[in-house]
């Protein structure tokens, strides 16, 4: 038998890089979810199912998700949820697809998707594909990439993927694909990388992958990387932390993440970190949020930071989690 | 928050955040309470106005306004004037909110809402649009308003695409505008529209619009983008055409059969062994395409007389559609003296072969070879014997003088397109131009987009040069530039290594001679139960990426070993292979070996020393066929007796690449991943497997 050597991975991490201040970002989460007072939360209310998947995601892949009693949200989630099986942003808020997406990934989050009444969400999400295979965001008829996308992981986690036309769903979002690889919100929009992610994850989720001209899409989203090392989402813009989880996930997915590097990016996300009192911001020095929070420490994760659970690129949950989904 | 600056409040800010937060939260209960009792009244309507104004994002008030509408309207007479005035008054709100947050999606969504009903005036929202879109050029909600707005009134692409040509030239660095631009444009060239026919004078002009901006300034992205997609229409051909196959066009096939004795001197390029009675044809295109099947592909013979062809696609995500097909054919009565069996294969002659982005297959092409089918001199192995990679083991291949020339065979390689002649003369033209202007740039300032340009007009020269005898005039300087480009912009040095690996295997596989440098003779080259011991050796050329493939369809023997691999995406097409060296790569993840799965011949794996299961990441895996994806389902019940206690979880990655493989010798060790329980679970669901990380198995 021969024996050899076990190579170490390629990223070097090195103190100047800076480091993840993990118990800070928790004690931040836990705080930005007591206060309620000021302006801001105030104005954010009406998304507070998306800050509750921001916020909840973030505390698991720091490995402190036991700190939060789930009961306690999983009963303020049902309070959200509507006749029609959609949820809302919040109690009272009219449901919306956006937000149907958050819960059903909270309850994946706790292991508790046998709490819902799946029949009753997955009605609701295939009630909203349209003729041309787009979906709407809810019964007002905006339509989006982005809901396209939604659909499909909602419906995949939930495993009634079959519940929609998938073929037509894949050709509207092909119909997206703009000449530089990437993809808008409608026919004829402007690619951004947050649209592009929605677009390669419903097409990694429903196998259709090769609907991606990779190396094309790869140099575009390779080049978002300016020089200071963050991402941005279009060229010729700022860069901005949550673009760490919209361009590196994209990458992942069709496997071109090795063209940008990936400690600048590290030091970028880390730079952004409020070291005193927790949270992550768009940029070094700018306020911090839970939205932030999130996309820095989950493009943390997919670059392979130490001490952070692994996140999967297309279903953006705990790779634990989908696992124990799909295989366990 | 996007753009605000942290900081501590000071006291009387926090103060004035809290009064502002008290009025919003009354505003925004008021609100829900109107709502939730379905209140309408002119006060209710107020108080959604201010709300919106205030948090433009607030999606249950547009919701209510849309309710409030649709309630006045059922309410009042048909009398036009109130009609208008209540769809006014939303497109002022709308108007207010925007100015609170130019990107509010609820914002826009009502203005279109709105417009969608018909009675509001269109010219406004021209005049509208025209300031915000000067304000903010690269707002993509005004963007895409604008297109909205314009398929409504039914303005001319025409128009349009001169407001983008007056966006550009006031400020060429706007990206949208370029993106728009490119929108408008390929549909008023794909209709053929009076002005844009034929293509050829409006691409040049295209290409004077965006060196004005490469050369302004050079770092500016806004027409990198643009001048790709020029590159790619003057140089890629639309309709999907036929590259290689194997066996090549004019080849003499020699199919080998484990019996007897044998007299004839065989050319390693053209034998191949087989005892399943089948051989495959593969045909190799220059993209993706659907419909290869029976009909589109006409195969005359006397080998399959009576049976229709079953094409299959190679697709590592189980879909309709690839760059490869494969099909299997019967082989004749082996026998020393047979007669060699003519097969003529016809391709495209009746329509249904498609590309993914719709063209047609326009160009029937028609190619020949000869199956010869022959007894074995020495009775081969069984796989039995171990196959060894060491260097001792392999001997450069040196062509016999009886043995006929084996590089005509590879010069045969491609097949030959005699169908484009049309508007070659201007794509060469256009592409020496080209090259002559990015050379005078880099003369003047080091870039790197003046580099990237530079490398891939230099490829596409060669590649238009000759693209049948693919002679590679610029491979050296492109190869420099790569290099260059690495030193130069280090943080994308590895897209930079993925294109130099791809131009140095074109440079490798371009001619015969160059090609034959890397094949070797394995073992004796009679003991090997491959039959053909020839080897590709691409080992130790630091290749970051593999390509090429549609040359090296011939090989069965491959040694990869030595690189800096990650994946091997497109291997799949080299269906003859059925020994395979990887070892001493960079592959990451089981799933990276997704190709491997369409490899049915496949027996030798080497993946030994590389980073299987050092990575929390996988990069591969959406990649590969898997449950995740929904093209397959993997069924646990029934492998429950091979899988045993094993968590599935943890091994799921390796039972879908390993199971369907007929593997007689795998090596693995030098990977994070494999310890005892992995093994003796490869044991169990790869039975055929008899040799172990060099231990042979009981």
């Amino acid at each position: 038998m021969r024996q050899e050597q076990i190579k170490n991975p390629t990223l070097h991490f090195s103190r100047d890089m800076g480091e993840i201040v993990t118990e800070k970002h928790v004690q931040y989460i836990f705080s930005v979810e007591k206060r309620k007072d000021d302006f801001i939360s105030v104005a954010m209310e009406y998304l507070r199912m998306n800050g509750a998947y921001w916020g909840l995601t973030t505390l698991d892949l720091l490995g402190k998700l036991d700190a939060v009693d789930a009961d306690e949200v999983v009963s303020w989630i049902m309070k959200c949820q509507h006749e029609s099986g959609g949820f809302g942003g919040n109690i009272g808020h009219d449901p919306h697809i956006l937000y149907t997406l958050s819960a059903v990934q909270v309850f994946a989050l706790f292991n508790k998707l046998n709490v819902l009444d799946v029949e009753k969400v997955t009605n609701y999400i295939a009630g909203l594909q349209n003729e041309d295979g787009s979906f709407s965001g809810d019964e007002w008829g905006e339509v989006d990439t982005r809901f396209s996308y939604i659909a499909i992981c909602c419906l995949s986690i939930l495993h009634h993927l079959n519940k929609i036309n998938v073929e037509k769903a894949v050709s509207y979002i092909v119909s997206c694909k703009n000449l530089d690889g990437g993809f808008g919100c409608t026919p004829g929009g402007e690619s951004h990388a947050g649209q592009i992610f929605c677009c390669v994850g419903a097409l990694a989720i429903t196998g259709s992958l090769h609907h991606i001209d990779k190396d094309l899409l790869g140099w575009w989203l390779c080049e978002r990387q300016v020089k200071a090392g963050g991402l941005n989402g279009r060229p010729e813009k700022l860069p901005d932390v949550c673009y760490s989880w919209w361009v590196l996930s994209s990458l992942i997915m069709i496997d071109r993440v090795h063209w940008i590097s990936k400690e600048k990016l590290v030091k970028f996300i880390l730079d952004c970190q409020d070291t005193e009192n927790g949270g992550i911001s768009d940029r070094p020095d700018d306020a911090v949020d839970v939205y932030h929070t999130f996309f820095g420490v989950a493009g943390l994760s997919l670059l392979e930071y130490p001490g952070l659970k692994a996140i999967d690129p297309a279903y953006a949950l705990p790779v634990d989690v989908i696992n124990r989904i799909f295989f366990g | 928050m996007h753009g605000r600056p942290r900081k501590d409040p000071k006291p009387e800010d926090a103060a004035a955040s809290v009064a502002k937060a008290e009025k919003l939260r009354s505003l925004q209960s008021q609100f829900l309470s109107n709502h939730h009792n379905k209140i309408y009244t002119n006060e209710a309507l107020e108080v959604s106005a201010k709300l919106l104004e205030v948090n433009p994002e607030y999606y249950t008030a547009w919701n209510f306004r849309k309710l409030a509408v649709e309630h006045r309207l059922s309410l009042s007479d048909p009398d036009p004037d109130s009609i208008k005035s209540i769809f006014s008054e939303e497109l002022k709100v709308v108007e207010s909110a925007l100015k609170q947050n130019f990107k509010s999606y609820g914002a826009w969504h009502h203005r279109k809402w709105v417009l969608s009903k018909g009675h509001s005036s269109i010219d406004h929202e021209m005049r509208l649009l025209d300031r915000y879109q000067k304000l903010d050029p690269r707002n993509f909600h005004a963007w895409d308003y604008r297109r909205f707005v314009a398929a409504l009134m039914n303005r001319s692409e025409v128009d349009e695409l001169r407001y983008t040509t007056d966006m550009i030239n006031s400020n060429f660095s706007n990206y949208s505008a370029w993106h728009n631009r490119s929108i408008l444009l390929s549909n008023l060239l794909q209709r053929k529209v009076q002005g844009f026919f034929p293509k050829e004078v409006v691409l040049n002009e295209e290409y004077e619009l965006v060196h004005q901006a490469l050369f302004t300034d050079p770092d500016d992205q806004s027409g990198w983008f643009y001048y790709l997609w020029l590159l790619d229409q003057t140089v890629k051909a639309d309709a999907p055409r036929l590259v290689s196959s194997w066996p090549a066009r004019d080849s003499n096939l020699i199919i080998l059969e484990d019996q007897c004795l044998d007299d004839c001197a065989l050319s390693p390029f053209n034998t191949f062994h087989s005892d399943s009675g089948t051989f495959p044809l593969i045909v190799y295109f220059n993209q993706a395409v659907e419909g290869v099947n029976s009909s589109t592909i006409s195969v005359e013979s006397v080998l399959n007389a009576n049976s229709e062809l079953n094409w299959k696609p190679l697709s590592t995500n189980n879909s309709q559609t690839a760059q490869v097909w494969v099909t299997y054919l019967n082989y004749p009565k082996v026998d020393v003296h047979s007669e060699a069996y003519p097969v003529e294969v016809s391709i495209g002659h009746s329509g249904g072969i498609i590309s993914s982005s719709g063209f047609h297959y326009s160009h029937p092409s028609r190619f020949a070879f000869k199956v010869f089918a022959r007894p074995v001199k020495t009775p081969i192995g069984h796989g039995g014997e171990i196959i060894s990679w060491q260097d001792g083991n392999f001997a450069l291949y040196e062509t016999s003088p009886e043995e006929p020339n084996p590089t005509i065979s590879l010069d045969q390689l491609n097949i030959k397109d005699d169908n484009e002649k049309t508007s070659s003369e201007w794509r060469a033209e256009t592409i020496a131009n080209e090259i002559a202007l990015f050379r005078e740039l880099l003369s003047e300032i080091s870039c790197k987009i003046g580099k990237l340009t530079l490398a891939r007009l230099l490829k596409a020269h060669d590649l238009l040069l000759s693209p049948c005898a693919n002679k590679m005039v610029y491979s050296e300087e492109v190869i420099n530039l790569y290099s260059d480009l690495r030193t130069l912009d280090p943080p994308h040095s590895q897209f930079y290594k993925d294109e130099h690996s791809l131009t140095l295997l074109q440079q490798i596989t371009s001619t015969g001679e160059s090609l034959l440098r890397y094949c070797f003779l394995h073992g004796d080259g009679t003991s090997s139960f491959i039959g053909n011991s020839m080897c590709l050796r691409l080992n130790n050329l630091s290749l970051s990426r593999m390509g090429s493939f549609e040359r090296l369809l011939w090989v069965q023997m491959l040694d990869l070993s030595y690189n800096e691999l990650r994946s091997i995406e497109g291997l799949e097409a080299m269906q003859l292979l059925s020994c395979l060296n990887l070892s001493n790569n960079k592959l990451s993840g089981f799933t990276a070996l997704g190709p491997l799965r369409l490899l049915k011949s496949l027996k030798v794996l080497d993946i030994s020393c590389n980073q299987i299961g050092s990575h929390s990441i996988d990069t591969t895996r959406y990649m590969c066929s898997s449950p995740l994806c929904h093209t397959e389902e993997i069924d646990w019940g029934r492998d429950e007796m091979v899988t045993g206690d094993v968590n599935l979880a943890n091994y799921w990655e390796a039972f879908v690449i390993f199971r369907g493989l007929s593997l007689t010798q795998l090596d693995i060790v030098g990977n994070a991943v494999a310890d005892e329980k992995l093994k003796s679970f490869l044991v169990k669901i790869v039975p055929t497997l008899k040799w172990l990380d060099g231990g042979e198995l009981h």
